[in-house]
This record gives C-alpha cells, structure tokens and sequence, in this order.
C-alpha cells in the first residue's frame, strides 16, 4: 500500500488550466504522475483501455465539450473497475443542490475553483495529501468525502 | 437481497493473517497486533511466496524502518480512536509513552514519511470513525461526541465540517441518497 508516487489524472478543456494544475502537482509534497486529457472523450478511452493502469485519483473539470464531467463521473460509477479511484470534480460556480448531487453521484471530492496560483496550490496540497491518507492508511474510500 | 455489513477490522486482518499462515505452514507468535514472530527457519522462497499471498488480502509487510515506526503511531492511533480508549493524558506523552520514543522524534518522521501530522492524522481517524458511527451504527451527533470525548458536539461539529468541508447532517444525507439509488 505504501508506493513512492500517487498516479494523478486531469481532464480539463482549457489549456491554461491544465498548465496551473501540472505546475501546483510539480510543487506538491507528495510526488505524482499526471496524465492529462483535453476532453472526457479523451478520458473515457484511456480509463476504458485496460493496458493503462487506473489513476488514485482523477481531477475532472465540470465544464467540458464533448462529454462533460458529469457524464464522465456517471460512467465511471457505473463500473466497478474504477472502484479504487477517487475523484475530484472542480468547477468555477454551482449551486448547493449541485455541489450535493455531485456527491450523491459519486464524486470524492468539490473543488470550487480559485482564482489565484497560490490558492489552487494550498487546495490541491490537502486533496492530494488527504487522498493519500486514505491509500496508505486503508480507510475505506466511499466515506471519504472533501468539499473545498 | 441486500446485507449490510459491519466489519470488526481487527478480527477480520487477525483471521485471514492465521489462515494464510497455516496454509503456509508456518509456525509463528502473534507478539503485537501486526506483528508475528515465525519461529521456524524459513528459506526466502518460501516467505516470497507467503509475501505474494497475502498481498492479495491486502496485507504488507513492512521493511523500512522508518515505516516500522509510522505503522506502529498508526496503529497507536487507530486503536486509541476506534476502541474508544479513555486516555488520561495528552496523546503526545500517551504515544512516546507507548511507543517508548521521544514525542518530536516521532513527530518529525511522522510528517516527513506521510506528509501529514500526528494531530490531523488522530482527527481524521475520529472524523471517520464520526462518519462510521453515523452511518452504520445510526448514532446521534452528540452520542458520538460524548463517545469520543470531545468537549461538545458543536465541537464536533466544527471539525467534522473544518475537516471535510461539509457538515455531518449533510454527509449522511449524501451517503443515504447514495444507498438509494444504488
């Protein structure tokens, strides 16, 4: 259970964004491999391919073409082969009702997102440490729920 | 038709660890909770093979160290919590009483090993265990407050939401949304 490296996923259409997360994941603690995806099309066939090996934890923006990250989310519950992973769903606004049906679905972890380097630093840091509690400490993952 | 479970995660690890190694045939002492003594001499083929068996259970065993010494705070811990121990002194001194080890030592390694500290580790054990006894064992906020010794259940309540975000009335609507449509 104790790996050296947590294998980190980012699906997020906007280009910039995925430039932030990279460089906040470089200054984390925890050191991580990250594979990134522009769309959940792009996600789907990589998480569907059974040669890749399955994320701990997937980041997943709310807010994209093609198939969004709610879809995505519905299809990843919907198989068990993902049962182990975590997910973190981010978006710049929702509503309380949503925030909660996120959950519901399955998501792990709400992620409202800041506006500034330092804050998605600190905000990354305590989902990527807290996820780590849980893979290394053997908690049970479906208890394990962060709003930030 | 649907069974709820509850798992006395001691007994379970206890169990599977002895069935693993009568089927091994190995002799062995349990000294510690996590900790057996073979006593035979056992050729390193053997043991990878026992090590490879019971990693599919879930089961490690633990070579560095450094890690010996953070599973056994953990374990310090986890027992502290989820057996409910009345522990009349400060959990620093309880630790480097137990662990027979110099509290800042401890801290240190602890932090540097898990990038975490001592003090959020012991909550997060509480919260979860917070979020068990809500759940499983349908207990009242301030059941489980008085349970765990916190000094309220607004204090509890505080740090289940600083810890997780979310308040636990709106956990267990989450969780019991969650079992209905599953």
């Amino acid at each position: 259970m104790n790996s050296d490296y947590i294998n980190l996923a980012l699906a997020d259409d906007d280009e910039d964004d995925r430039l932030f997360f990279t460089e906040a994941f470089e200054e984390l603690k925890v050191r991580s491999n990250v594979s990134l995806f522009k769309d959940g099309i792009e996600l789907m066939n990589y998480l569907d391919d059974s040669n890749n090996a399955i994320p701990n934890l997937l980041f997943l923006d709310l807010n994209m073409p093609k198939k969004s990250g709610l879809e995505c989310l519905k299809e990843i519950k919907a198989s068990q082969r993902f049962k182990d992973m975590a997910i973190a769903i981010y978006s710049t606004s929702a509503s309380e009702e949503d925030i909660e049906n996120t959950f519901v679905i399955g998501a792990n972890v709400y992620i409202k997102k800041p506006n500034d380097f330092e804050k998605l630093k600190k905000v990354l840091s305590e989902v990527v440490t807290t996820n780590w509690q849980y893979h290394t400490s053997g908690l049970n993952k479906e208890n394990f729920l962060l709003r930030l | 038709m649907k069974l709820l479970l509850k798992f006395d995660f001691t007994k379970v690890c206890n169990a599977v660890l002895e069935q693993r190694l009568e089927a091994h045939q190995l002799k062995y002492q349990q000294t510690a909770f996590g900790e057996i003594e073979l006593l035979d001499k056992v050729s390193e083929e053997k043991l990878d093979t026992f090590y490879n068996d019971i990693n599919d259970f879930g089961i490690d065993v633990v070579k560095d160290p450094k890690k010996i010494v953070i599973q056994k705070i953990k374990d310090v811990i986890v027992d502290m919590v989820f057996n409910e121990k009345d522990i009349n002194v400060k959990t620093s001194v309880y630790l480097a009483e137990k662990l027979n080890e110099n509290y800042s030592y401890l801290s240190n390694l602890f932090s540097e090993v898990t990038y975490t500290s001592i003090e959020n580790f012991i909550i997060l054990q509480k919260i979860e265990y917070t979020k068990i006894l809500l759940t499983k064992e349908e207990l009242s906020l301030t059941e489980i407050a008085f349970k765990l010794n916190y000094s309220s259940v607004a204090h509890l309540s505080r740090q289940f939401k600083n810890t997780t975000g979310i308040t636990p009335s709106a956990f267990q609507r989450i969780i019991a949304k969650r079992k209905q449509i599953n």
